[in-house]
């Protein structure tokens, strides 16, 4: 008997999706789309709701085991990836591989396969990128940084950034994800958070960030200058988050969504400074690293 | 003077040394202490500044004020210049201050001669222990070892580093006599010769012993100046490549001269940098290290110097079409790496990918191969990856073409109706 072709609706977590992969083998449907809660269009197929179950999750997640132990790892970075109707395209890799086996696995330029291994080939070169472009500031005593990247990388910066940083108490907010890293004595949580503005620079903060332009702008060499180059190593989407090529030396500017919170003197309540605010109780993370 | 006034003399003074990675060690994080390096193979960019070159350290020299008499430098003594010296502190300082911001990886320190070498290596070392034990900075330090220091000097340096550099600067004794005359080969060599054998030592001691102190655990490297005197590029390939052979460096640098003083023995000032000759030597130097190549088959002395229109891997395959074509189905790493438009990451992916069924030339660019390049040298499956059969001459005429897009604009050439038989 042929699937039944459905549409899912699920929570929105890599979990979830694993969930999906679960209901679609155990239920026989075929999913044609993938939804997050909420999100839904109209669309002719039945929509199945699916309730995410850690068991099932972990069951389909081991079941990649018997293939490769990187698989799982690899899927997980291809749900975080910015692909397009990412899910489906995990959900058909997954199918084939239950298919065709670990002879998959070699075949990297197989037309199922191949996407995923670019997308994730593209997160971990933007997760390399932003290892060395985030830029901190010193508010109070906590570092502060605002990240706008195309992928999810903040969970794969975590674990980076916290045994780089891990004396310190510091906060990393992607304004992309809309999400935000918080760092504090050993423990760190992502939690997700909806707007985020920079707490404006104090005087010992402007010092060291006029003393970083200055060795930025005296160790190029003028008789060397090549734009092009520094454009192909460091795209010009990351210019406004950079300490080194803000021509005001005091401000970072905000990303155009939060103009409004900047220009309206009675805007929402944006969150102060990190080291004023009550950090999230660490027991408790949001998601899994 | 202020702390921003000396941060930009003494990091103008130290912009044309090239080195600037921090790859190749491995600092755990330690309680207590400020950062790690957990980058390991791969070194961490953390900016490019308008050349185009990356920033990953905090490039400095401790003090510009140099005895020397180099022609070549602006920091020589001779040379009417603003002059500056950090304290420890005040580098500290700014080191931990930048670390913290993730500005970046480490710090960089290199220095004029003050009084004489073991003076000035003995104030770099006073520097890094208070950096390193003072305030706790456990982040990348690569230091320069200074011509003509003690080993002793030496030794204690590489203890707080994790590279270590000495700079051979010129590519030949003669050009270092008539433009270094403070400098000798030995004394660049001797120094060079302690880290290689206490490199090789330490790494017996920590078979041994686990936790033995590492001495310059990220290894050594060197840089040389490419375009002041008039070495062919045949000679500097071979001392690179002796260099890695004898000495086991891990990087050497080339630095397209930039002419900043006048001197009758120099080129003159309004020399443009030869970029494209130090493009092509780095080209010939990731070839020396990754690809198997020796400097031997590069270049000869039929042909002393690089093409300046063509990568020196496209010259070797077009001078050696015996090698040609290479099947990709069957050929062995070795082979693979030698084809033009494959690289180390393609032809590992090409030994994964054909494990799993015959490879198409569709393929091929899926896993990362440059068909504008490859095409002409490959075969899949005993058909050839090129849509026309070209003449030897046909192929380099179109990787030319290929090449000319990514070449700065030279002057146009004149096209001629009649060419010259």
């Amino acid at each position: 008997m042929a699937w039944r072709e459905v549409v899912y609706e699920y929570d929105g977590s890599f979990d979830g999706l694993l969930c999906c992969i679960y209901e679609s083998y155990t239920q026989k449907e075929l999913p044609a789309a993938f939804f997050r809660t909420g999100e839904l269009e109209p669309c002719l197929y039945e929509v199945r709701a699916v309730t995410t179950d850690a068991a099932h999750a972990r069951r389909v997640y081991e079941g990649f085991r018997r293939f490769s132990p990187e698989v799982g790892p690899f899927l997980r970075r291809a749900y975080w990836t910015c692909l397009p109707e990412k899910e489906l395209a995990i959900y058909r890799f997954a199918a084939k591989l239950y298919r065709e086996g670990k002879p998959l696995l070699q075949r990297l330029s197989d037309e199922t396969y191949h996407p995923l291994l670019r997308a994730v080939r593209q997160l971990n070169g933007e997760l390399e990128q932003y290892r060395g472009f985030v830029r901190f500031s010193d508010i109070g005593g906590a570092l502060a940084a605002e990240i706008e990247p195309k992928n999810r990388v903040l969970p794969l910066l975590r674990g980076h950034f916290c045994q780089r940083c891990h004396n310190e108490t510091f906060f990393l907010y992607d304004r992309t994800h809309r999400e935000a890293l918080f760092y504090a004595d050993g423990h760190s949580a992502i939690v997700p958070l909806e707007e985020f503005v920079m707490a404006p620079p104090d005087e010992t903060e402007k010092r060291y960030r006029r003393l970083w332009r200055c060795f930025y702008d005296t160790i190029a060499i003028r008789e060397r200058e090549n734009p092009k180059l520094r454009m192909s190593h460091m795209p010009k989407r990351f210019w406004p988050l950079l300490t080194e090529l803000q021509s005001d030396p005091d401000a970072i500017p905000p990303s155009p969504s939060l103009c409004a919170a900047f220009a309206a003197p009675g805007a929402p309540a944006a969150i102060p400074a990190p080291a004023t605010r009550q950090a999230p109780a660490p027991s408790a993370p949001a998601s899994a690293p | 003077m202020e702390l921003l006034d000396k941060l930009s003399v003494l990091a103008d003074a130290a912009k044309y040394d090239a080195a600037c990675t921090s790859s190749g060690a491995k600092r755990g994080f330690e309680r207590g202490k400020i950062g790690c390096t957990s980058s390991g193979v791969m070194g961490c960019c953390h900016s490019f500044s308008a050349d185009g070159r990356c920033i990953t350290l905090l490039k400095v020299l401790l003090s510009n004020d140099c005895m020397y008499d180099c022609k070549y430098c602006v920091n020589r003594r001779t040379n009417e210049t603003r002059r500056a010296t950090f304290t420890p502190e005040e580098l500290a300082d700014l080191t931990i201050q930048f670390y913290r911001r993730n500005y970046i990886e480490g710090l960089f320190l290199s220095s004029g001669v003050l009084r004489s070498p073991d003076y000035t290596t003995e104030l770099m070392i006073r520097a890094l222990s208070i950096l390193r034990r003072e305030y706790l900075f456990n982040g990348y330090i690569h230091a320069k070892a200074i011509p003509g220091t003690s080993p002793e000097l030496v030794e204690q340096l590489g203890m707080l580093a994790d590279r270590l550099s000495v700079n051979i600067e010129l590519p030949s004794e003669a050009s270092l006599r008539a433009l270094a005359p403070n400098k000798t080969k030995a004394a660049v060599l001797r120094p060079m010769r302690f880290i290689a054998d206490r490199g090789q030592e330490n790494r017996r001691e920590l078979v041994k012993y686990r936790h033995a102190p590492r001495f310059a655990p990220a290894g050594q490297a060197t840089q040389m100046i490419v375009g002041a005197t008039g070495e062919s590029d045949r000679r500097i390939l071979t001392l690179t490549q002796s260099l890695y052979d004898t000495y086991h460096l891990k990087r050497v640098f080339y630095s397209a001269y930039v002419p900043v003083v006048e001197n009758t023995l120099l080129p003159s000032l309004d020399t443009k940098p030869p970029l494209l000759r130090e493009h092509r030597l780095y080209q010939a130097d990731w070839l020396l290290r990754f690809y198997g190549f020796r400097a031997g088959e590069l270049l000869d002395e039929g042909q002393p110097d690089f093409d300046p229109l063509l990568d020196p891997k496209c010259c070797w395959a077009l001078r050696h079409p015996d090698f040609f074509p290479v099947e990709v189905n069957r050929a062995d790493y070795e082979a693979l790496l030698r084809v033009p438009g494959i690289g180390v990451v393609s032809a590992k992916r090409i030994l994964v990918a054909r494990r799993g069924g015959a490879l198409r030339a569709e393929d091929l660019k899926k896993l990362g191969v440059v068909l504008k390049r490859a095409q002409y040298f490959l075969t899949c499956s005993g058909r050839s990856t090129a849509p026309l059969r070209l003449s030897l001459e046909g192929v380099r005429r179109n990787l030319t073409a290929t090449e000319r897009a990514s070449l700065p604009a030279g002057p146009l050439d004149q096209l001629s109706l009649f060419e010259p038989a």
